[in-house]
């Protein structure tokens, strides 16, 4: 999965939950919460879809590292086999 | 057409899920309506076969009107709106005049009104009862300037309204009569849950996200647990008087993305495990956000929880959501000074003002509510 999957990926599920944000609409340093306005209800189940989606578990303490999709775009390459 | 709320008064039929022949059972969904609160999924209060459907998909059907008529010995009588003697305390169709019962003075007096002549002949005209008037003159009466003053208001305020949603306009009639209504009082506690918190943490780190609880759900669970310690803030005032439920449905006030808010019930919160509540409350902010909650959730709360969430502001005080008697309201968990035998620690603190209704109880039901609630979060293990 490449990088660009793998941003498409992210925000095609950040619209699942939040139906209103288009992907287009997200730029890349647009925070999950301040910016997107996503409690933590939203955030858990986006990150069980991504686990769902991209085999990575994201344990709580590391939450902060996919707050935005710069961040998030990073952290999953270095975890996601190709 | 079923009351989801204390304010609606009309729905509009989207899909009818049953068809003339079909047997339904007491709770099965048989059709979707939309409200100002979104698409509901109407559940039926009868069970028989289903002899006729009396309204059209895109019809506005008002609360009190029959949807379809189920069984052939009492065709009369409408189908899906329930007896409320039957349903109650669940079904609360209205409680505006009822209300009234309880109050030592009541809000809006319903004998004559006092009223000099000018007044009365213009607040015909204009379409105004005179009880909704404040009157300014002598002892009260309504006299002529009374009723100009009202009718400027109230064309105003229509304006004003207009660029309102639905959903904001919902919103503005049930908090604006729980206002006018119940003498609320309020009574703050700051609980210590730093120790919950690090339980939740311990707890979740090794599990997949699907299976991790939120400090939100611990919430839950521990006040209905209080809820089942003080008997008389989880009900209902119906028909003008106090009805505690012997169920704990917490509603869970939800914020809707592009504004307002909505409260469905977990229903019998107290008797779920704390892996249950969580899942629960998944479902339920899933359904909202999505449209599909079913009518009994909206309308079998006994005790609401609103919570500002894991960060932001650190309390808040809420309004009572009408025909409930107590709302609690979370701040966000702070980081503060805590005393701890002799030392002064930062610890995780989190602040809880319970809003309770005079007329049912006071300041001491609402303190050992939130006394109930600091001993069951301080342990966690045990919720």
């Amino acid at each position: 999965m490449n990088d660009s999957e793998i941003r498409q990926a992210f925000l095609e599920e950040i619209h699942k939950i939040a139906p209103d944000i288009e992907p287009a609409d997200v730029s890349d340093d647009d925070h999950l919460q301040d910016d997107l306005e996503l409690d933590s209800m939203d955030i858990l189940n986006l990150v069980t879809a991504l686990h769902a989606r991209l085999g990575v578990s994201i344990p709580e303490t590391d939450y902060a590292q996919i707050e935005t999709p710069t961040k998030a775009l990073k952290y999953f390459a270095s975890r996601h086999g190709p | 057409m079923p009351s989801l709320g204390a304010d609606m008064e009309a729905g509009t039929l989207v899909e009818w899920l049953i068809q003339p022949g079909d047997e339904v059972h007491r709770g099965d969904v048989v059709a979707v309506v939309e409200t100002q609160k979104g698409a509901i999924e109407i559940e039926s209060f009868e069970a028989g076969d289903v002899s006729e459907l009396l309204a059209q998909v895109g019809q506005t059907v008002p609360v009190g009107e029959p949807l379809a008529r189920i069984g052939e010995e009492t065709p009369e009588v409408s189908a899906v709106l329930p007896d409320p003697a039957d349903t109650a305390p669940p079904y609360i169709p209205s409680l505006g005049p009822d209300v009234q019962k309880v109050s030592a003075t009541p809000p809006r007096p319903t004998a004559v009104v006092a009223a000099s002549p000018a007044a009365r002949v213009a607040a015909r005209h204009a379409g105004l009862k005179l009880s909704e008037l404040r009157g300014g003159g002598p002892d009260g009466a309504v006299v002529l300037a009374d009723v100009e003053i009202f009718a400027k208001n109230a064309a105003s305020s229509k304006q004003a309204t207009d660029g309102l949603s639905e959903m904001r306009k919902a919103v503005a009639a049930a908090m604006t009569r729980a206002k006018q209504e119940i003498p609320h009082f309020y009574v703050s506690h700051t609980i210590e849950t730093q120790g919950l918190s690090e339980w939740l943490a311990a707890r979740n780190k090794d599990r997949p996200p699907a299976e991790r609880i939120l400090l939100g759900a611990a919430i839950v669970k521990a006040a209905a647990l209080a809820a089942q310690a003080v008997k008389s803030l989880n009900g209902h005032i119906v028909n003008g008087e106090f009805v505690p439920s012997s169920e704990i449905n917490t509603g869970v006030a939800i914020a809707l993305r592009g504004g307002g808010l909505v409260a469905p019930a977990l229903l019998n919160a107290d008797r779920m495990s704390l892996e249950e509540v969580m899942e629960g409350m998944r479902d339920l902010v899933t359904r909202a956000r999505s449209g599909r909650l079913r009518s009994s959730e909206l309308t079998s709360g006994t005790l609401t929880i609103s919570s500002l969430g894991e960060s932001g502001a650190d309390s808040m005080t809420g309004v009572i959501f009408p025909p409930q008697v107590a709302l609690l309201a979370v701040g966000a968990p702070q980081i503060r000074p805590w005393v701890d035998g002799e030392k002064v620690a930062p610890r995780e603190v989190t602040n809880f003002v319970l809003s309770a209704d005079h007329r049912v109880c006071d300041g001491r039901q609402a303190s050992k509510f939130l006394t109930v609630l600091a001993d069951k979060l301080s342990r966690p293990e045990e919720l």
